[in-house]
């Protein structure tokens, strides 16, 4: 393994932001996949997985098990700097940098990070980062892939997570990594945990397993590993929205990855004053929950709930 | 009459409330303006063209002949905390355009804004800059509508108007979807976040009259109106810092410069030099100037509209 530094930021008032990559393989090989944890304050989780990911591939290369003529880049964190001051977005103009994509090498600072950082992981075949979803709560970990028209599911299967999700892009989704790199040829897939802004051993570990796994299928890593699921490919705009018809405080009943009934209770909605039940949030199709909202607090009209409509374990 | 657009109950308390103001002239069935703000939550300036637009036309109402709605808190929960984006979300409402009405609530909250301005003649989204730079005012336009707005942008009293310049134009914003929609919209820029310029806001209010006498909505007097630069993205020159530091202007915001005058420095209060002199590398007018004194690598520091005349 070696260095290299991705990309730096100076600051008047603290040290410099160094993103720092973590190579494995030779310098002159192909290179095959890059993955990208944390460019988000928050997203500890996504940091998590990396580290845990750099850990394996020392100990997969010392073994002679990264093949021949390979290079893999994992690039834990992006924005270390809103990770220590607890911000999720960067700097003082508060901006998001994977919404900053491919970025612009003469343009404001954060898009000459995403430049900095999209020139230096663009040429990989594969582009696999750890994200988190703008609203915050709980997913089954899946597989993510924006449908750009040179997506592939089918490539998103050999991770071996549960599901493969396939959205369509928004203007909103235009500027975010997954995207520009997609558009790029680089085939990119976004790995969803169930937390970020904590360290879920359970749901880390999978995703260690996930990439691995497809590190191995994809003939650049050789390891021996569990299957995995055969994954269960489904459209964002299939699965069914559950939204809250009052505000108050939020007692979830069921967790990402439930089974549920139609009629089932998911949750209660309770007054912050008087604390008495104001809605009981039902099931409204047998289904399997995919998102869940975990905020003790929900205002009337938010998602609760997402669920895969009747699907069953 | 004041009438609510859209309410959600939040979680303790209270409802998010998003209101307008609408005034009806003689003629009812006449042509809708609508004048929205507050879509990002630390921009003030449009608070001052709502108050007096509606001061404006209640002093003499017998003049309005169409229906003028205003919008001041299109993010009242933003504008509240002074936070561009809706709070703990930490979204910016001008991405999520035109919204979801099965969406998410903020989705929703886009979507009953699209829907209420729907069908009107004319939209004006009245914008300050940011806590960063500040702005002469001026109308900014994306390309793709140039040709059918900027007739209009042109009566706006604005110093310039700019194609295609910005975000503010880009799609997944209101007026991207709007003019989508086919409601001609225009962003009016000016000033600097959490400020109000009262002189920028009475010119471009000057500048809304006109334009409602121009397109058939307003029989009251007008007062004098100057007729903005156009300038595309080419004729802009950007000036950004190349070191981090703290940058003191050397120059007043709206200011001609001649190539090679100095703009500004940027100090280091650490070691006490000066770590880089900037100047002009083209003549132009200074209509985007640094307000903020703490920059980066890459940060704003000023803009130049190119090829006028000093006069």
């Amino acid at each position: 393994m070696y260095k290299e530094e991705v990309c730096r930021v100076h600051s008047s008032y603290r040290e410099d932001m160094v993103v720092q990559g973590y190579c494995f393989g030779k310098r002159e090989a192909d290179p095959a996949a890059c993955i990208l944890g944390s460019v988000r304050g928050n997203e500890i989780q996504q940091m998590y997985i990396c580290s845990q990911l750099v850990r394996a591939l020392k100990e997969l290369e010392a073994n002679g098990c990264i093949n021949a003529n390979k290079k893999i880049l994992v690039i834990p964190a992006v924005n270390s700097m809103g990770i220590n001051v607890g911000r999720r977005f960067f700097g003082v103009e508060d901006v998001d940098i994977n919404r900053c994509f491919p970025g612009r090498a003469d343009g404001n600072t954060i898009e000459r990070i995403a430049c900095n950082v999209f020139y230096k992981i663009m040429e990989y075949s594969y582009g696999i980062q750890l994200t988190s979803f703008y609203i915050e709560g709980e997913f089954v970990p899946h597989v993510r892939m924006m449908e750009t028209g040179y997506q592939n599911a089918s490539l998103a299967n050999l991770f071996g997570l549960p599901y493969v999700m396939i959205k369509k892009p928004t203007p909103l989704d235009t500027k975010t990594l997954n995207y520009n790199w997609q558009n790029d040829m680089t085939a990119a897939f976004s790995v969803y945990t169930n937390k970020n802004d904590s360290v879920d051993e359970e749901s880390a570990k999978q995703a260690v397993a996930a990439v691995l796994r497809f590190l191995t299928r994809m003939g650049i890593i050789r390891y021996e590993s569990h299957s995995g699921y055969i994954s269960h490919v489904i459209l964002e705009q299939d699965l069914m929205d559950v939204s809250v018809e009052s505000g108050g405080i939020f007692k979830g009943l069921v967790k990402p990855g439930e089974d549920v009934r139609y009629g089932y209770p998911l949750a209660e909605v309770f007054d912050p004053y008087e604390g008495f039940i104001k809605e009981i949030i039902k099931a409204p199709t047998d289904g399997i929950v995919f998102f869940a909202h975990t905020q003790a607090l929900i205002s009337q009209g938010d998602v609760a709930y997402r669920l895969i409509h009747r699907l069953h374990q | 009459m004041i009438e609510e657009v859209f309410s959600i109950e939040l979680p303790v308390g209270e409802r998010l409330v998003i209101k307008k103001n609408r005034m009806m002239g003689k003629q009812p069935g006449g042509k809708r303006l609508t004048i929205v703000t507050g879509i990002h939550g630390n921009e003030f300036e449009g608070q001052f063209v709502c108050y007096e637009v509606i001061r404006r036309i209640m002093k003499d109402k017998d003049k309005l002949t169409g229906t003028v709605d205003v919008y001041p808190a299109l993010n009242p929960l933003g504008l509240d905390v002074a936070a561009r984006t809706i709070p703990k979300l930490n979204m910016d409402l001008n991405g999520i355009f035109p919204g979801k009405e099965s969406g998410t609530t903020m989705e929703r909250v886009a979507a009953a804004i699209v829907r209420d301005i729907s069908g009107a003649d004319m939209c004006l989204d009245v914008h300050a800059s940011d806590s960063f730079v500040k702005e002469i005012p001026q109308v900014r336009v994306n390309e793709k509508f140039a040709e059918k707005l900027l007739p209009f942008a042109r009566l706006l009293n604005t110093d310039m108007v700019w194609m295609n310049a910005s975000a503010t134009v880009h799609e997944s914003t209101l007026a991207y979807s709007m003019n989508m929609l086919g409601v001609p919209t225009m962003v009016v820029e000016m000033g600097v976040g959490t400020r109000i310029h009262r002189g920028f806001g009475t010119q471009v209010v000057e500048g809304i009259f006109h334009l409602m006498r121009e397109i058939g909505m307003w029989e009251g007097a007008v007062g004098e109106i100057q007729y903005p630069a156009i300038s595309t993205d080419g004729e802009v020159e950007f000036i950004r810092a190349d070191v981090t530091g703290v940058f003191l202007p050397a120059i007043a915001h709206n200011h001609y410069v001649r190539k090679g005058d100095k703009l500004g420095e940027i100090i280091s209060p650490l070691e006490g030099h000066v770590l880089a002199e900037i100047r002009a590398e083209k003549s132009g007018l200074v209509f985007t100037l640094r307000e903020y004194p703490f920059v980066q690598e890459g940060s704003l520091l000023a803009r130049i509209l190119t090829g006028i005349g000093e006069e």
